[in-house]
Parts: structure tokens; sequence; C-alpha cells
């Protein structure tokens, strides 16, 4: 992510009412959808048709606006300051599926609440004292680890046509408010009237890149989430034994697609129940040029966004072995030739034979162990982007209707300045500076 | 040798500087401001104007705190105008050519009256600093002037080099010479400082110039007043302004020359400001404009020079010549004095605190020009807090730092501390994320009662101050008991709810029968009562709009008042990348708000701070 902005997300999130999927990522059999804030009782109401009693599980069935129903589940609720984080907090358990959490975070946020960010419940729990001095480091650690683990997940979540489309979105409205903004900041300067006939054809052109971001966002919805593991290594280490082997099981076998690209080979698996995606990248070698040089471009892309990288080694080569690291396991390949005992060695590299299938037990556990961790997945990052991207259009539209009611200037400027902080939640915002710059190279100010 | 104890000294007698020894002495410190000339004291030495849009909004918080900018204008304003009167109330903004000697005239007329004020004619060559801490300065003449603090406000003049051409000396504005000696003693304190440039256009003997072919442009009416106090007949006589503008000739001439431009051979390496751009730039940058315009600003009622504002330039003397002769009306144009480049000292005002204290030496105040920024009103609200803020200090009491919300005093100090600066810094209202609340129309009502409390603003005007506010208030009150009919108002509840539209204003409102004119209350004056019927009726326009400001300011509010000790130890906040560390020691942020607004920040590093801060707590209890 970007330059952070001087009014950017970090001011949106000391306040106000959060909501996020309080179990790992993924399609277990029960999620958490966790509500904290002082709106949670008012939420609880509106979802439940009554104000819940303390610390009692009832069944519920959940519906969205027009009422028809989501999902039916178990609600919980916890009346401050006794509970997890010492706020207001409703729980619901429902049925685990990615998209079913979705749709009922979105009706929560509907009803005032926002996604969380990364380690906010917790980072709330230690601040109103629900955690004690000792917990204060791993609470910091967290903070981190799941704003990396998010930064990673929302460079996934902004791949491709949605990321495109933010993009030239937030271009075409820095380009209007620079246009806006110079009319009210330098009247002296006569572009009022060149510019009134810009600013009406920028806010049509606005209006459709809103729509076709918005187009963007629904088609990406149903996104892989999970644990993102790449496969990376010299030809011939044996990476898509490896990932035969792995893959083999067919009972952790949960779909097996083909890949988008013509490059990357990508497989998704559960391992010890925490949904793994797969992701061999066997264009690597490949010269740089061409159709090739791009599938080159991508295993570099899909390395820098893994959770995760299996670095495969040939035992029988020789040479310099890469050494394991934070995200990176090294995986010794092939000692069913070298006779190495399998399982984790003394340096930390892991000895398997994929087609003997020895060693294999302990890169799960490896594995399971490196996707416990704390992290935001896709699917969370995406719907707070979506989430932040509904809020800017609807900014926008205000802006527009004011347009048209022929409402002052400075008001449409407020909305519109809304409009780009809530966009700058997604990509790091725009500072005014940067508007300033913009205003000064479109227009020649000054006296 | 030594002389009487101040308890503060002001160095320079600019915009800055007589704001900052005005609001000390009312505030009841015995104050001393040292000029080089006390008959510079007030000089505009840039354009003879004050406010527009920004700076007029600046120009009125001053006036707020009981400040002299905008009664002065008042006092020497030639030609008025209120910018923007066609938009939003938010934007309006009151700009007043002046007449140069009747400003400086009104400022020392203020200065001279004010107790607890001496003003000395010398030049301060050095601080005296013991142990940290400013004792005083030392001046040319041998003397040694010991105070609690000193306010600096030395402008352009340390290290001044001014350029014409090729041609290049010493100076801190044409006639005047720089302050060398103190630029070299402040240097040694190794504070942080970097290099800006402004420019100024030539100027022009009057009767020489052919206003005829020119736009005339003349003031608006209903004629604005500056100041919250100002009456129109405390305005001189008015008069015209006229507009020109370059031609191809020109730009071809320029584009000749360019070479002989110090900014394009390279011997000027500063950064000049992006919006103020020399005509040089402006026929690089935009090279595709066959014109551009110029504002022949009158310096005066009396003056033979005028200003042709918008050909800053430091082309040859011989070059301007040739250039300006190309300009409709300008043919046969006296140049009196050629245009020129400045480059001159800045320090880096991240090292400042928000009440414009250096970190690093205690009691020693930076205000104005020295801090990065341009401008008369930027310079003279710097001037003004860091008056206050030193007084304050000296009397053992607390600091004065309105925030982003409150002012743009507070959005411009907290750019500086937080932001420093790339180019000479001046105001625009896209600065302020809460325009809508920054306004000309209450600026008194956000200062004045703080004006007030630190002993800012006189009997007058604190009485004027609660007729409005009343006024206000019951207006209010009669709009919304007043029942409305006809067709045009109809689903109207009342008047007040008729005013909400944005086809209804204040004067068709009051214009129907059933609702009428206001009855005027005691101590008001037309100007006043203006004012009166302009609160109540963008209070009603934007209520929507402030009140959801409201909400957004409230949301900031925890992190904002989460403060953050000076002395705490970076170090010892675990992971924190290094880059950011660095950011948070150079600034040194008083508040976590404050903290993420610095450039680079994240919002996982905020957090970490919280955390910290609550650690701290938690180990203390």
């Amino acid at each position: 992510m970007a330059d952070q902005s001087p009014h950017g997300p970090g001011a949106r999130e000391t306040g106000g009412t959060i909501v996020a999927c309080a179990t790992p990522p993924g399609r277990g059999g029960v999620a958490v959808i966790r509500v904290s804030g002082s709106g949670a009782r008012a939420i609880a109401r509106e979802m439940l048709g009554e104000a819940p009693p303390a610390r009692q599980a009832r069944l519920a069935s959940l519906a969205d606006s027009c009422g028809e129903v989501l999902d039916q589940g178990l609600a919980l609720f916890f009346p401050a300051p006794n509970s997890f984080t010492g706020e207001d907090v409703l729980e619901l358990q429902v049925h685990g599926s990615p998209v079913g959490c979705d749709l009922l975070i979105g009706r929560i946020c509907e009803l005032g609440a926002r996604p969380a960010g990364p380690g906010e419940f917790s980072r709330r729990a230690f601040l109103n004292g629900r955690m004690d001095l000792s917990q204060a480091e791993a609470v910091a650690d967290l903070i981190d680890a799941a704003g990396a683990s998010a930064a990673r997940a929302a460079a996934r979540s902004l791949r491709g046509a949605f990321s495109e489309a933010v993009d030239a979105l937030i271009a075409r409205l820095t380009g209007l408010r620079a246009h806006l903004e110079a009319t009210l900041d330098f009247p002296d300067e006569d572009i009022d009237r060149l510019q009134d006939r810009e600013i009406k054809a920028g806010f049509v052109g606005l209006g459709e890149e809103f729509a076709r971001v918005a187009e963007a966002a629904e088609r990406g919805r149903i996104l892989r989430d999970g644990l993102n593991i790449v496969i990376s290594g010299r030809p011939n280490a044996g990476k898509s034994s490896l990932l035969n082997a792995l893959a083999g099981e067919p009972a952790a076998i949960v779909a097996d697609e083909p890949g988008t690209t013509r490059d990357l080979v990508r497989v998704e698996i559960s391992i010890r129940g925490v949904p793994v995606e797969l992701i061999d990248t066997a264009g690597l070698r490949a010269a740089e040029g061409g159709v090739e040089g791009e599938g080159v471009r991508r295993a570099r892309k899909a390395l820098a966004e893994a959770d995760l990288v299996l670095r495969v080694w040939d035992a029988a080569a020789g040479g310099p072995e890469p050494q394991p690291g934070p995200g990176r396991i090294v995986v010794r390949n092939k000692i069913d030739l070298t006779g190495e005992p399998p399982g984790v060695a003394a340096d930390g590299v892991v000895n398997v034979s994929a087609t003997a299938k020895t060693g294999l037990e302990a890169l799960r556990a490896l594995l399971a162990e490196s996707a416990g961790g704390p992290g935001e997945g896709a699917f969370s990052a995406r719907a707070r982007h979506v989430n932040s991207l509904r809020e800017a259009q609807r900014r926008y539209r205000e802006a527009a209707g004011l347009l048209g009611r022929g409402h002052s200037p400075e008001l449409i400027a407020e909305e519109l300045r809304l409009a780009q902080e809530r966009l700058g939640e997604i990509t790091g915002a725009v500072s005014s500076d940067d508007l300033l710059g913009e205003i000064f190279s479109q227009f020649c100010i000054g006296k | 040798m030594s002389q009487a104890e101040f308890d503060l000294i002001v160095v320079g007698g600019g915009h800055a500087g007589t704001e900052a020894a005005l609001a000390a002495a009312r505030m009841g410190a015995r104050t001393g401001l040292i000029t080089h000339r006390l008959d510079t004291l007030g000089q505009m030495s840039c354009n003879p104007a004050i406010g527009g849009v920004g700076k007029g909004h600046l120009a009125r918080e001053i006036d707020a705190l009981g400040g002299l900018m905008a009664q002065a204008a008042d006092r020497a304003g030639i030609h008025f105008r209120r910018l923007n009167s066609s938009k939003g109330p938010a934007v309006r903004a009151t700009r007043a050519q002046a007449d140069r000697q009747l400003y400086k005239a009104a400022v020392r007329r203020t200065l001279e009256t004010a107790r607890g004020l001496t003003l000395l004619q010398d030049s301060a060559d050095d601080l005296v600093i013991e142990s940290g801490r400013i004792c005083g300065v030392r001046t040319s003449s041998g003397l040694e002037l010991r105070a609690g603090a000193v306010v600096l406000t030395v402008g352009t003049f340390l290290g001044g080099q001014i350029h014409v051409g090729g041609a290049r000396r010493p100076g801190g504005r044409e006639g005047d010479r720089p302050a060398n000696r103190l630029a070299q003693r402040l240097r040694e304190l190794d504070l942080p400082a970097g290099r800006l440039k402004t420019g100024t256009p030539p100027r022009l003997d009057a009767a020489s110039v052919d206003f005829t072919v020119m736009r005339r442009q003349p003031g608006d009416q209903p004629r604005p007043v500056f100041s919250f106090m100002g009456r129109r007949d405390h305005h001189p006589r008015q008069i015209e302004c006229h507009i020109t503008h370059t031609t191809e000739a020109t730009h071809d001439i320029v584009r000749a020359r360019l070479r002989e431009s110090p900014m394009y051979s390279g011997a000027i390496e500063s950064t000049g400001p992006r919006y103020c751009p020399s005509l040089e730039d402006k026929v690089v940058r935009f090279a595709h404009r066959s014109s551009h315009q110029i504002f022949v600003e009158p310096e005066g009622l009396t003056a033979t020079e005028v200003y042709p504002n918008g050909i800053s330039t430091s082309l040859p003397a011989d070059a301007q010549l040739e250039f300006l002769a190309t300009i409709p009306g300008l043919e046969r144009a006296r140049m009196t004095r050629p245009g020129y480049a400045i480059e001159y000292d800045y320090f880096d005002p991240r090292e400042l605190g928000a009440d414009l204290q250096t970190q690093a030496i205690a009691g020693l105040y930076f205000a104005g020009q020295i801090n990065g920024t341009t401008g008369y009103e930027e310079a003279g609200a710097q001037g003004l807090l860091a008056g206050i803020n030193a007084a304050l200090a000296v009397a053992g009491q607390p600091a004065f730092t309105p925030g982003r919300e409150e002012a743009y005093m507070g959005v411009l100090v907290d750019d500086l501390v937080t932001r420093g600066v790339t180019e000479p810094y001046r105001m625009f209202t896209s600065r302020a994320e809460y325009r809508l609340r920054l306004r000309e129309d209450n600026a008194d009502a956000r200062l004045t009662p703080a004006g007030r409390r630190l002993g800012l603003v006189g009997e007058a005007r604190w009485k004027a101050f609660c007729v409005k506010q009343e006024a206000i208030a019951a207006e209010r009150a009669r709009l919304e008991r007043c029942r409305v009919t006809g067709p045009d108002a109809a689903g109207a509840e009342n008047a007040l709810a008729l005013l909400r539209r944005p086809d209804w204003d204040y004067p068709r409102v009051t214009a129907l029968p059933e609702v009428g004119r206001r009855t005027a209350a005691k101590g008001e004056w037309p100007e006043l009562a203006r004012q009166i019927e302009e609160a109540v009726e963008i209070e009603v326009r934007y209520a929507g709009y402030l009140k959801r400001q409201e909400a957004e300011i409230r949301r900031s509010r925890r992190m904002r008042d989460t403060s953050l000790p000076p002395e705490l130890d970076y170090a010892g906040v675990s992971g924190l990348s290094n880059e950011v560390r660095e950011k948070l020691v150079r600034v040194r942020p008083a508040t976590i708000g404050q903290a993420e607004r610095i450039p680079g920040m994240t919002p996982a590093a905020v957090s970490r701070l919280l955390v910290h801060m609550k650690k701290r707590e938690l180990q203390c209890a």
C-alpha cells in the first residue's frame, strides 16, 4: 500500500462499531462473526428482532434488509465491559461459507458498523484493559503480523481488473477535484468560466468509472481464500511432483482448478483443516520475453504476494543450498537418491521424497503450523475495500445531486473530499498537497 | 553592558514581529521589539495587498484575537473586494489593495500607543544562550538585552541573496542589508536549515503607464470591511485597479533571454513556489498559453509607483525593459526598480513545537518566513501565536495551540511542524479538511472567546462580540417562530426552514410580509448588522454539513487527545521501522493525532504507539 494519508485509514480506526469474521479465514464448519462497539446492541436488536439477553445463546434467523434469510445461527451478546474487547460485543455463530459471511457482514455494515482493520479487536481489548501488561507485546506483534498479512491479502485482492479500475477512478476523482478546488482557491485566475463545462463532463466520466469499478468488484466477489503457498525452485528439482504429492490425498482435495494463466498452476487443498492454495511456478526458468516473459513476471508477482514460499532443492544436485527464513520453507527433495533420513533436519530444512512419499507428514505439520498465525484473508480485505468503495460512491452521488440542484461548489467539493478519503482506504490517500500539485500542474496559477 | 530586562524580545518589525510584540504586550509581558529601521515597521515588501482566499481567512482570525492586520487594512485599503461572492460562504474572502504608507502608519500608531511595548532601532547580532536556554540578544551597538523569551521574525533577511540577471548581491529586501551575523550565529547552533527563493516584478512609474487600454476593475459594492470592528468610514478614498496581459511578443523575448535568468542558468538552485511562478516559469511550463494576466496594483493614493503583479522575474534589467514594452499599456513604461529573485535561509519547521518554540533552545520562538512560509497573513498568524505562547511561557502558563478544526492558524502551524515545507508555504482553503467550519464570517465565534481569556480582546470588541452572538440567537429564534405562507413557501414549516432552501436567502425570506425585517439591537452598527444577518443565513445553510464534520472531529478526538510526552524515547517503542522512528524523533509529535499526520506513518506504527503509551500508563499505575 502506498503512502498513508494525513487523515487516512488510521483516523477512522479509533472509533465506531466494527465487524469481522473472528474465526480463521476459510471454510470451517462454523464461523464466528464478531461485532464490537457502542452500536452492537442496536445492531443486535435490528438483526434479532429484540434486545438479546446478556451472555445467553439463542437461535436466530439472520435476514438482509429485505427480510430474506441469509443464514441461521446462534447469537450471543456480551455487554460492556465484560466482553472480549471491553465494549458491547455481539457474536454470531453461523455456517462457515465465506460468501455467506460476507453477506452477513455487509448487512451489519448497513446497520452502522464498518469492517474491522487488521488486529483491531485485539487492540481495543488491550486499550480497554482487557489484557494485562504481559500480553502487550503480543498484541503489538499481532497488529504487525496482521498488518503485513493484510497488505499481502490486499495486494491479492487488488489484482487485475479491479486494481486497474480503482486506479483509474482515483485519477479521475483527483483530476476533477483539482478543477473544482482551483476555481475555489484561485477565483482571480479566470478558470471559472472555462472550467464549468469540464467539471460537468468530469462528473459524468467519474460516474462511469464508479460503475466500472463496482462491476469489477462484483466479478471478483467469489474469491479464493486461505493460505497462499508458492512452490519455487530450479527446473527438475521436483516441484511438480511435490505439488502432486501434497495434493495427492483424495480426501484433502477440495477443488482442482486449471490455472487461469498458462504459466501458473493452482491447486486448492486442505492441510489439517486449513484451506491452502498451492501455486506451482513452472514458468520461472523461462526466458524474459514475449509470452514467456509475461509468465516470469506473473511468477515473480505470485512470489511477492505469497504467504509462504516452498523452496524446493534437488538433494542430488549439490551446490549452495538456500536457507530457511521467515515465510520460506526449504524442502530438500529426492532423498531417496541420497539416502538421507526423512523429516526436519538439524538445519531446519525438510527432507522429503516426493516420489517415494516420505517426509511429507513432517512438511504438512510445518505448513499447518505456519498457517496458524494471525492474518487477514483476501476475502475480508476485499470486504473492506468494497465497503470503502460503496461509501465513496455514495459521496459521489451526493455530490452529483448537489451539482444538479445548483448548490454551491464548496459543498460539492466537500462530498468529493470525503469520497477521496474513502478511496484512500483502498490504495493509500491523496493528501491535500498532492491535490495542490495537481492543480499547479494543470493551471498556470499565480500573479 | 546590559540594559533593563524584558520578559520578551521580538526581533524583526515585519508582519510577524509586529503581531507578536503587540500580543505579548497586551498580555502584560514587558516586551521589546528590535528592528534595524523603525520606519519600516509594518512594511509590505511584496505586493501592497492584504487578504485573498485562505489569506483573508487568516487575517480575520488574527483580527478575532485582537491582532492588527485587518484593522490596519481597513485604515489603508483603497480598493476592497469580496472574492468568491457568488460561491458559498466558506470560500468567500476579503481582499484589499492597501496604500503602503497608510498601512505602515496604522501599524506604527498602534504599536507606539501599546502599553508595555518598547520599540528599539538596532540590529540583533547574537543570541544569549545559557545552558540550553535563551536569555536575550546582543545587538550591533553592543547592548546585551536580557529576556525570558525571544521571538525571531527575521523574514528573508537571513543570508539573503538578491539576483537580477547575472548580477547578485547580498540583501534582505531591495534597499536593505541582510542579517548575516545572526544567520551565521544560527547556523552555528546546528538547527536544520534550507534555502528558498521568491521573486518580485519590476516596479513602474505610474505616470508612464497608459491605463486607458487596460481592463478596469472597480472595488466591490457593497464595499466589504476587513475587521470585525471595521466601518466603511475608516476607509480612505477608493480607487480603481487595472488588468492587462502579456503577449506572444513578451513570451518571445522571455524565451530568447531565458539563459540569462539565474533560475535557468543554474545560479539559483533553491525551490520557488509552484503557485507564484516567475514569468520565465510561466512561459516555459505553460508554453501553449499565449497570454497571462497582469494585475496592475497601485502602491498607494499618493505613490508614483505601480506593482505589476504576475510578472515576477529575475531576467537582466534590460530584458525586463524590453518585454515590458510588449505589454498593452506598458509600452512606454519607465521602470523605477527592476524585478529580482531573492534566496534566503529558512529553518526546518519540523524542529518546532506546536507553540512555535524551537526544541533545541528553550524560550526561542520562530515565526514567519524563517519557518518557510510566504505572505503577510501567514507571517502575521505565526507571529501572533508565537507572541502569545512566549508570553504564556514566561508567565508559566500552558501554550495556546488552536487545532486544525478550530482555525486556519491551526492548519498552518500543524502543517509546518508536522509535514515541513518543500516550497514557500502559502495558505489555501483546500488545505483545511474542515473548510466549511473555518470561515471568515465566524472567525470571531471561533477565536474571540479565547482571545478574551488571553487578555488580547479589549472591552469594545468584547461588547460588540456579545451583541452579535445574542442577536444571532434572537434572530434564529424569531425566524423559527415565524409561520410562512404563500405558494413559493409551500411545505416550509417556518421562516428558518425556508432559509435552508438553495433558492432562498436572508433578504428574500425577510422580504415576506409575514416575516419582515429584524429590529437592530442596541450597540449595533450597519456593518455589524450585516455580519449578524449573514451569520444566521450561513449557519442554517451549512447546518447538516457542520453536524457531519463535528461527528468526524469527535471520531478523531481520541487520537488527537492522546498526548505523547516530548521526552518519549522512540528507541524504546518496539517494532517501529527506522524510517518511522527517525520521523518521530524529528517531529516529536505532541499527540497521536499529529503523529498520524506525519507523511509516511503507517496505521501499524500508530497502533504501536498507542499500545506503547498504554503500557507506560499501566507501568506507572
